[in-house]
């Protein structure tokens, strides 16, 4: 078995909403004619724009969830629960959804990973039929912080099918190490929830900064007590952040065991070395949560990915002009911001507004339409041109 | 969407270097001329200096700042509110259309009502909605199916020629004589500085017409129709080979609108016996939406009062100055908040044109502040009620149908003079 990292930033497979997507109907000459005589009754709309307004979780809709309860966890942590439309196809513990979710009038999207059980029936309070994801806040977080704060019961959002490589094996190995840290909690509790019956010897080591942040602290707790899972909390108020070193004292044969590993950048960074230079970089499978974060400055490299060219921009070139002289055929208008003729999706980067200096910066893994004609590079960015 | 090489117009359009319209202040000095120059009559901002025009553009990039920032959940729920609303009207509309055959007291209630409702779904749909959407005001939303980049609309015209012909031209070059060809629309005389041919000495028919059936009028200007007409001669056969292309996609579009309204709604309605009733609801429908759009759209730029500007009068023409244009070339409708839905807030045109890309219920908000700067800085706020702005323009029409006034000749012996000509030339003259 490889090490696998799952990158959250790039979703393999998956449906998403595309722009002006059909709904796939079903076959049969006489549904296919059914089909044709909606798609002319529709134009220039398609069937599903009038359909979503009477049942937007339909079969056949974009896939979409309505968030049924909010239920805290910690102080800065809650678990969304959220009734899945009837297209929803399931998932492997351990996977992640992505959820978009409008923010003061914005769609947000991000990727949390499910925390229910996949065979759809009820558990640890979440309802059957329902998924669940639990996010914590934190600062500048703005769609984890909506979540816990402020997300009401009763919110239609918008979802992906599940996905992701962070998974157990089938069958289950014999020695398995779950190493989390914060919310990294969450795929891994998504796995106890599903597979502890297979599991056989598990070692658990999770970080948090305090006692009563531990998320899902009294369900790790009874699992322990159940001698079920063999649970070591590395509390950063009581030990310090986790010393690597001290898997060594907490969980002996770590290095026999399969481990899954899901935290912060730096925990993952530190672990995929450890392991590395134990020699058993192959048991190690991790989980990463953050997106690249850009830090926006002045200028720099713009990609156009269909037409495979970079050039370098500095702060006061439109994208528009820095691409038409690198030769990309650049959709182009009125070249003063009104007419909306020039906008291309942005799939990573950084863009200031030379108009009133605002800085947009890709933050999700959709594509962000842009204006190229009245923004200049602000952090290496990448379009789909 | 436009790919730079295919229009002709744009390699006139290309600033070199930053586009002086970016930023109110511009690095290089500014020339100081007006900043306007009416053609021939008197310029309403000849009292303004450079420095008036750039606190003017400041105070308006302020404005815009302010309530670009401000968007949110409301402005969101307001745009879901009048799709979904339109839609159910169309979708109860067409459902009542099933029926409307069926005579109560020799009376056709369902024809009335579903005719009703659906030329009220049209009209919310092309304007508050399609209009507004194209233009990008709720691009921020990040809403895949509400996107200026993915929005179709119930009309002749396909989007994306639609996007081209009036975000672009209409909205960059407003009221230049010679640049924005939405000005009379390349058939009509509607200003005194748009020199007279014999052509349009009919304008009060061609006016008409132009409104009956404006849907496909706005297609063939957006198409460039009467260009490719008047200069294929002299076009490159790449030239013509995107004609062809747009063509093609205007006749696609207009196959799939008449499909829907003309052939498949009344088909559908002959369960109860009513085809040719569903038939004649939809022409109708058409019909009402054709003339509304048009009454509500030549109130924009054409009363009395408006400015016109010379072609020159925009050469490096600063951020301000450009803001000036667009107050000083359009013109309100007074009315209620219904009237300005109705309009698709087309009502409050001068604020349209400052702010192309602002929620359009944001431009009721701020029109009393830009009444207010207006008149601090003493330019003239065009505004009537529909009936008196659209009168203004159907008298404009009939009046400019014939030369202007010049000394030393009357306008009939002019008008008799070039009939002379053209029935010797058998051509009716150009138009501009």
């Amino acid at each position: 078995m490889t090490a696998s990292t799952t990158d959250r930033a790039t979703p393999r497979g998956g449906t998403r909403p595309r722009l002006g997507a059909h709904t796939p109907g079903p076959l049969g000459g006489l549904a296919r004619g059914a089909r044709r005589v909606a798609e002319a009754l529709a134009t220039p709309l398609v069937p599903a724009d009038y359909l979503d307004l009477i049942d937007p979780m339909r079969a056949g809709a974009d896939l979409r969830g309505r968030i049924v309860e909010i239920r805290p966890e910690t102080d800065d942590a809650a678990t969304v629960v959220i009734r899945p439309g009837r297209g929803w196809a399931g998932h492997v513990p351990g996977q992640y959804i992505r959820i978009g979710i409008d923010i003061d009038g914005v769609r947000h999207w991000r990727a949390y990973s499910l925390t229910h059980r996949a065979d759809g029936s009820a558990a640890a309070g979440i309802p059957a039929g329902c998924v669940a994801i639990t996010t914590k806040a934190i600062p500048d977080g703005k769609v984890s912080t909506h979540l816990v704060r402020r997300a009401r019961p009763g919110t239609l959002v918008m979802l992906d099918q599940a996905t992701g490589g962070f998974t157990l094996p089938v069958p289950a190995p014999a020695k398995v190490l779950f190493l989390t840290a914060g919310s990294g909690i969450t795929p891994v509790i998504g796995m106890l929830r599903n597979h502890l019956p297979e599991l056989t010897d598990v070692a658990h080591v999770h970080c948090a900064p305090s006692e009563h942040e531990v998320i899902f602290h009294r369900e790790l707790t009874e699992h322990h007590d159940a001698g079920r899972v063999a649970l070591s909390l590395n509390l950063d108020d009581v030990h310090g952040v986790l010393e690597l070193g001290r898997l060594d004292t907490l969980v002996p044969d770590w290095r026999e065991r399969e481990t899954w590993l899901c935290g912060p950048t730096a925990l993952l960074d530190a672990a995929e070395k450890h392991w590395a230079d134990t020699g058993v970089p192959d048991r190690l499978h991790v989980e990463r949560f953050r997106p690249t974060v850009v830090e926006p400055g002045e200028g720099g490299s713009v990609t156009f990915a269909r037409s495979e060219q970079v050039v370098e921009a500095d702060g006061a070139t439109p994208i528009l002009d820095a691409g038409e002289a690198a030769g990309v055929l650049m959709p182009s208008g009125c070249r003063m911001g009104i007419c909306y003729g020039c906008v291309v999706p942005m799939r990573g980067g950084a863009v200031r507004d030379l108009r009133t200096g605002e800085v947009t910066v890709h933050e999700s893994d959709e594509p962000l339409p842009v204006q190229t004609c009245i923004n200049a590079v602000a952090g290496a960015c990448e379009f789909d041109l | 969407m436009t790919l730079a090489p295919q229009r002709a117009d744009h390699a006139s359009t290309k600033p070199q270097g930053i586009n002086p319209r970016l930023r109110v202040t511009s690095d290089e000095p500014r020339p100081q001329r007006a900043a306007l120059t009416g053609t021939g009559r008197p310029n309403p901002a000849a009292h303004l200096s450079p420095d008036d025009i750039e606190g003017i553009g400041h105070e308006l990039d302020a404005l815009r700042q302010e309530v670009m920032d401000s968007r949110g959940d409301r402005d969101a729920a307001y745009i879901r509110k009048v799709i979904r609303t339109q839609r159910y009207l169309e979708m109860g509309s067409r459902a009542l259309l099933l029926f409307s055959n069926v005579k109560v007291k020799g009376f056709r209630p369902a024809w009335w009502l579903g005719t009703a409702g659906l030329s009220v779904s049209k009209i919310l749909e092309n304007m508050e909605i399609g209009h507004n959407v194209m233009h990008g005001q709720w691009d921020w939303m990040r809403d895949p199916k509400i996107h200026s980049t993915a929005w179709e609309w119930d009309n002749a015209s396909p989007a994306s020629q639609w996007k081209h012909s009036h975000n672009e031209i209409h909205h960059t070059f407003t009221n230049v004589l010679g640049r924005d060809n939405d000005l009379g629309y390349g058939i009509l005389r509607v200003d005194e500085d748009q020199p007279w041919s014999l052509f349009y000495l009919f304008q009060p028919i061609w006016h008409v017409g132009n409104a009956l059936v404006f849907e496909y009028s706005i297609a063939a200007y957006d198409l460039e129709l009467g260009g490719y007409l008047a200069k294929r001669e002299r076009m490159s056969e790449e030239e013509k080979a995107t004609f062809r292309a747009n063509r093609n996609e205007v006749l696609q579009k207009i196959k799939r609108q008449a499909t829907k309204d003309y052939v498949v709604h009344p088909a559908l309605s002959a369960v109860s016996g009513s085809s040719r009733t569903t038939l004649t609801a939809n022409v109708v429908a058409n019909l009402v939406r054709n003339l509304w759009t048009n009454t509500v759209i030549i109130c924009g730029h054409f009363p009395p009062g408006i400015s016109t500007f010379e072609k020159t009068s925009i050469d490096g023409e600063t951020r301000g100055e450009w803001y000036l244009r667009q107050m000083l070339g359009s013109g309100n409708i007074s009315g209620t908040k219904a009237m300005h839905v109705i309009t698709g807030n087309l009502s409050h045109q001068i604020e349209h044109h400052l702010f192309p890309d602002m929620p359009s219920n944001r431009y009721a908000e701020i029109a009393p502040r830009i009444r207010d700067l207006m008149q601090r800085n003493d330019l003239p706020y065009v505004t009537g009620s529909l009936w008196k702005q659209a009168a203004s323009v159907y008298l404009k029409v009939v009046q400019l149908s014939l030369p202007n006034k010049v000394e030393g000749e009357r306008r009939r012996d002019v008008v008799r003079r070039e009939l002379g000509k053209a029935w010797r030339s058998k051509k009716l003259g150009r138009r501009y």
